[in-house]
């Protein structure tokens, strides 16, 4: 597999490690009133889409960069790559 | 029989190889196989079920029959098949699959048990008695089993790897594939053109068709000249591509030295990753038998094979042949044959309108319903019309239409689609994205459609890249129609192979239609048709056909199974591609290894690093002894170990003390400058991830130590911290595990020692007290860091230096801390230090334990939010009362195992009654017996109680005493003085 680097371009797959739903970026607020069940969600609760699903990867034997990959499940095509930085600013900002 | 004129052989070069044991001469240019066949070698092989007597049926890789066991000693290499096996002068061979010689198998007693042995057979028959499986039908399947044997010695040659890319990879170099290489390549593309046998022409040399009448040869001669000319264009010759795989990229397996006796020094294969932009897949097709009964018989081959054994190596199986043919096809084959002068006994055409296309007796709407000759073919049964007659041939070529060979296109689970009018299944169009499929492969099996249909998909296949690409002038050659009719299998009594290698037969697909085996999937797990080495190359689209015929469906609503990767076998060797021993895991050697090694030093793997042991000295006779001593010379005097391999990770920003607040469960932000902290890592699940120390150099500037077995997953751990969780804190990270050497200096001396390394650095208990860190210089204006922190409970600290400095520091403190019996110490006196000092590693950290249960629960802080702290206050783990507790033998004779799981004195020992475990043990010279650390059940309330370890797989059963953690010095004054 080939994944679009957004800063390096193409790179192998087997420069990546892979961890998982780019929902991991939304950690609940530890401190929040209902903190618990919103960590047991967060935790443990994944989607498991047959299609297109957003997950997170890791250029582990290249630049350091977490991102996060867009990708069809059941055609392995890659629909895009983002810095996973700029999605969870981009996030906060919206959240905001 | 000698050889027949022509063919692409090198007479002039005489090589000599030996088949089970005799020995034969063939010559440059031949295969195994043609060489066998031109020393009248028929039999071959042996079936991998009934033990029948086979001889070669195919010409190229997807020979189900003729596989042997190639080379001797630990070359030796099974299930190799002769038909792409390059002779070479010296080849050794063995037949297989037999008990006794390959004339006289014993196991051929199987074929008369055939009706036993039918379809399902194994799933029928193994199932009961149920305790009949492991004593005795396992073994029996076992021996019974498998083709070709191993040499059980370790694989003597290397493999390599190598990254290719290209605009258009071109696979098979046949008509189509070399037309599309040319195009390509003189548009200026970058191009790959890879096939599986060692001379470029695929199926043009197994023909005697003429391009623009000169021999075809002459055309692939002229155009070998120009690739070579092409800078742009590699050629790859004895290059298997196996596999399309995401993405463009592909898998192909380069034979370096197959085709030597042995490799010298180079690799023997090379594993191949090519990325191309785009693929034109040339891999030409694969003729099909027409089951008839005993159709096995050696001699009986594919037609198209014969005819490429006449023209490419000029040998025929015999002097006496007939063809028999659905198509006109075979026809062909006889013309070739006869024009070399290969007697045609007769053409059997199962069309009544057949017409002879030379001179020779012709069958028209006849079929060959049975075949004498066990160990080579003597006779064939000719029906026509109800009326059988008997022909004596030595030979006979079978021409049942021809499959293109679509498996690449599968790849992406396409399923290749059915064609009427080519009677064949063709590949899925975008089934691969970015391959198309050309030539034979694409259902275009004449020379001139081949030629055409390269060149055309090459031009398309770059216009998509914006290469514009001109048609080059293709040589005129032949475009006769083919006619082929649907003829599938001949009926009658006798057994008809379909799967030659397997063994599956018509009467097997009968069966699993009557049980209801329809779907393709099924038919082909329940009579293991295409299961064998050749994954039915020339058997799976027959099958199907029989069974369409048995559910009166059509073939295209049978469906097919598709294909998988590898396209032929790979083996494990070339898929690990040279990366064994350090290759595969490579060492990391710490700082001061060239001067451990320098003392004797044992090492110990841990992980990928290297580390010292322990340091024996002479007279001590066993590891405890020096062990020993290196502990007590440490408690006693000063101790040195290098910890380098310890994750260091170096955090600065701004908000560096805010982000290590949120990635420990202890406060890290409140830390002093100049001050340590011991810190607790949470997985976000709430469990323990790691430990290490974090010290913190400046406001903005902290130096964090992680486990080494963790020093990688941390790392990564931390980024996803910075990177996906809170990017809006200024911090910057980076591992500097590699960058600074550090070594622990443990023991009363260690003060003393170190006022003589240290340039004017005051390091009194005032000025550097415990937990105290500070950047300075050593040994006149090095750089250094020194943290006083102790892992071993004595007054210890850790000085870094930059790593090219490690070796030389280790040697100057040993040398000027002598009088004060500075001491180097290894892994394992590391182990009992800590034990005694109760401190918490990888054994207590194994992902299982909370902070409670090592008894730091009260570390994970409430007041802010950092990871796993809202998971670690689970109910369930909060409930949890097991905590590490110091166990010691009642007995001090006794000993302590690790692993052990620990119950209440006289309990009956069973899961429910468990009460927790030992999860470090060593012996400690400080109190005298071993002594151990473990998670039990209320343990903090259970000091001085005497518990039961059970070590059922030693027999052991000791009386324990729980202690407190702290063997040394429980106080801590020691490392505060």
């Amino acid at each position: 597999m080939l994944i679009p680097h957004p800063l390096l371009g193409p790179r192998d797959a087997q420069e990546f490690t892979y961890l998982g739903d780019a929902s991991l970026l939304n950690r609940p607020d530890g401190m929040a009133e209902g903190a618990l069940d919103a960590f047991n969600r967060h935790v443990y609760l994944r989607d498991n889409p047959a299609g297109v699903h957003r997950e997170l990867w890791f250029h582990e034997q290249g630049d350091r960069s977490w991102l996060v990959v867009t990708r069809n499940t059941l055609t392995h095509e890659i629909l895009g790559a983002e810095l996973a930085r700029d999605v969870a600013l981009a996030q906060k900002g919206g959240a905001k | 029989m000698t050889r027949l004129s022509g063919g692409l052989i090198d007479r002039s070069e005489h090589l000599n190889f030996t088949f089970d044991g005799k020995s034969y001469t063939g010559h440059r240019g031949d295969t195994l196989a043609s060489a066998l066949l031109a020393n009248d070698v028929r039999l071959m092989g042996r079936s991998f079920k009934y033990h029948r007597p086979r001889g070669v049926v195919a010409a190229g890789s997807e020979e189900p029959n003729a596989l042997v066991e190639l080379r001797a000693g630990a070359r030796q290499e099974p299930n190799t098949r002769a038909t792409v096996a390059e002779l070479y002068d010296g080849l050794v061979a063995n037949s297989q699959n037999r008990v006794g010689s390959l004339e006289r198998d014993f196991l051929a007693v199987n074929d008369l048990l055939s009706p036993f042995f039918a379809a399902g057979f194994y799933y029928k028959t193994f199932m009961w008695p149920k305790a009949f499986w492991e004593k005795l039908y396992e073994p029996m399947i076992r021996r019974a089993a498998g083709l070709g044997s191993l040499s059980m010695l370790p694989d003597p040659d290397s493999y390599d790897k190598g990254f290719l890319h290209c605009d258009l990879l071109v696979i098979g170099a046949g008509a189509a594939g070399l037309a599309a290489a040319l195009t390509a390549a003189r548009a200026g593309a970058k191009v790959i053109l890879a096939d599986e046998d060692f001379r470029l022409g695929g199926r043009l040399m197994a023909e005697s068709h003429t391009l623009d009448d000169a021999a075809a040869m002459d055309w692939v001669a002229s155009l070998e000249a120009e690739f070579a000319s092409l800078p742009n264009l590699r050629v790859m010759r004895r290059t298997t591509v196996f596999g399309a795989f995401d993405h463009g990229i592909f898998g192909a397996v380069e034979r370096v030295s197959d085709h030597l006796a042995t490799p010298g020094t180079a690799v023997r294969q090379t594993l191949w990753r090519i990325t191309a932009k785009r693929t034109v897949l040339a891999a030409g097709a694969t003729e099909r038998h027409i089951p008839f009964a005993n159709n096995d018989r050696p001699g009986i081959m594919l037609a198209g094979a014969m005819r490429a054994y006449a023209n490419r190596w000029a040998v025929s199986p015999a002097e006496t042949v007939a063809i028999f043919t659905s198509g006109d096809d075979g026809h062909r084959t006889a013309l070739d044959l006869a024009a070399k002068g290969v007697t045609i006994a007769g053409v059997i055409d199962t069309r009544a309108d057949a017409k002879a296309l030379g001179k020779y007796p012709l069958f028209a709407g006849a079929v060959v319903s049975d075949a004498k000759g066990r160990l080579g073919l003597e006779r064939i049964a000719v029906t026509r019309e109800g009326q059988t007659s008997w022909l004596d041939v030595g030979a006979l070529g079978v021409a049942g239409g021809w499959n293109p060979n679509v498996h690449l296109a599968s790849h992406h689970r396409g399923r290749p689609l059915w064609d009427d009018a080519a009677q064949a299944f063709l590949p899925e169009p975008g089934a691969v994205p970015g391959l198309t499929a050309a030539g034979a492969a694409a259902g275009q099996g004449t020379t001139a459609a081949a030629l055409a249909s390269g060149a055309a998909v090459a031009q398309a296949a770059l216009a998509e890249l914006g290469i514009t690409a001109s048609l080059p002038a293709l040589p005129r050659a032949e475009d006769a129609p083919q006619r082929q009719a649907a003829f599938w299998h001949v009926p009658g009594k006798g057994r008809a192979w379909v799967d030659f290698q397997n063994d599956v037969t018509v009467k097997d697909i009968n069966l699993a239609h009557l049980e209801n085996m329809r779907p393709v999937e099924h038919l082909k797990r329940w009579t293991t048709l295409g299961m064998a080495t050749d994954q039915g190359k020339t058997a799976n689209v027959t099958a199907l056909a029989v069974m369409a015929e048995l559910t009166g469906k059509t073939i295209a609503q049978t469906g097919t199974t598709i294909f998988r990767p590898p396209y032929t076998g790979v083996a494990l060797s070339t898929l690990g591609h040279g990366d064994t021993g350090t290759h595969f895991r490579p060492r990391r050697l710490t700082p001061t290894h060239e001067w451990a090694k320098a003392q004797g030093a044992v090492f110990v793997e841990v992980g990928q690093w290297m580390r010292a042991q322990y340091f024996p000295r002479k007279g001590e006779k066993t590891w405890r002894e020096t062990v020993d001593r290196e502990v007590l010379a440490t408690r006693a005097g000063v101790g040195l170990c290098d910890v380098t391999t310890l994750g260091k990770v170096d955090v600065q920003g701004a908000d560096a003390g805010e982000f290590l607040n949120r990635v420990y469960a202890n406060a890290m932000a409140s830390l002093k400058v100049g001050m340590v902290r011991y810190g607790l890592m949470l997985r976000e699940d709430g469990f323990a991830y790691d430990d290490g120390t974090c010290a913190r150099l400046a406001e903005d500037h902290y130096i964090v130590t992680t486990t080494t077995a963790q020093a990688g997953p941390v790392y990564r751990h931390m980024e996803f911290c910075r990177q996906c969780l809170w990017p809006e804190l200024d911090v910057q990270l980076i591992s500097t595990t590699d960058a600074w050497a550090q070594i622990s200096v443990a023991g009363p001396n260690a003060r003393k020692l170190l006022e003589r390394v240290v340039d004017g650095f005051d390091l009194s208990n005032e000025a550097f007290p415990f937990m105290a860190c500070s950047e300075l210089t050593v040994c006149g204006g090095l750089r250094a860091r020194l943290f006083r922190i102790s892992f071993s409970g004595e007054l210890a600290y850790e000085i870094a230096v930059p790593a090219r400095y490690g070796n030389a520091l280790m040697a100057r403190m040993i040398e000027v801390g002598a009088d004060l019996g500075a001491t180097p110490y290894g892994t394992e006196a590391l182990g009992v230090l800590r034990i005694e000092q109760g401190h918490a590693a990888g054994n207590e950290l194994n992902g299982q334990t909370t902070a409670q249960m090592l008894g730091m629960g009260k570390m994970v802080s409430t007041k802010k939010d950092a990871i796993g702290a809202v998971m670690s206050r689970r109910e369930g783990l909060l409930a949890e009362t097991r905590v590490l507790v110091g166990l010691q033998p009642v007995d001090p004779t006794q000993p302590v195992t690790a692993g052990s799981h620990l119950f209440a004195q006289g309990a009956a020992q069973k899961t429910e009654t468990d009460q927790g475990w030992i999860t470090s043990a060593c012996y400690s010279p400080h109190v005298g017996s071993m002594i151990g650390l473990g998670f039990l059940t209320g343990g903090a309330a259970r000091m001085g109680e005497v518990i039961t370890a059970a070590n059922p797989l030693q027999n052991q059963q000791i009386a324990l005493r729980v202690v407190p953690t702290h063997f040394v010095d429980p106080e801590g004054g020691r490392l505060r003085d």
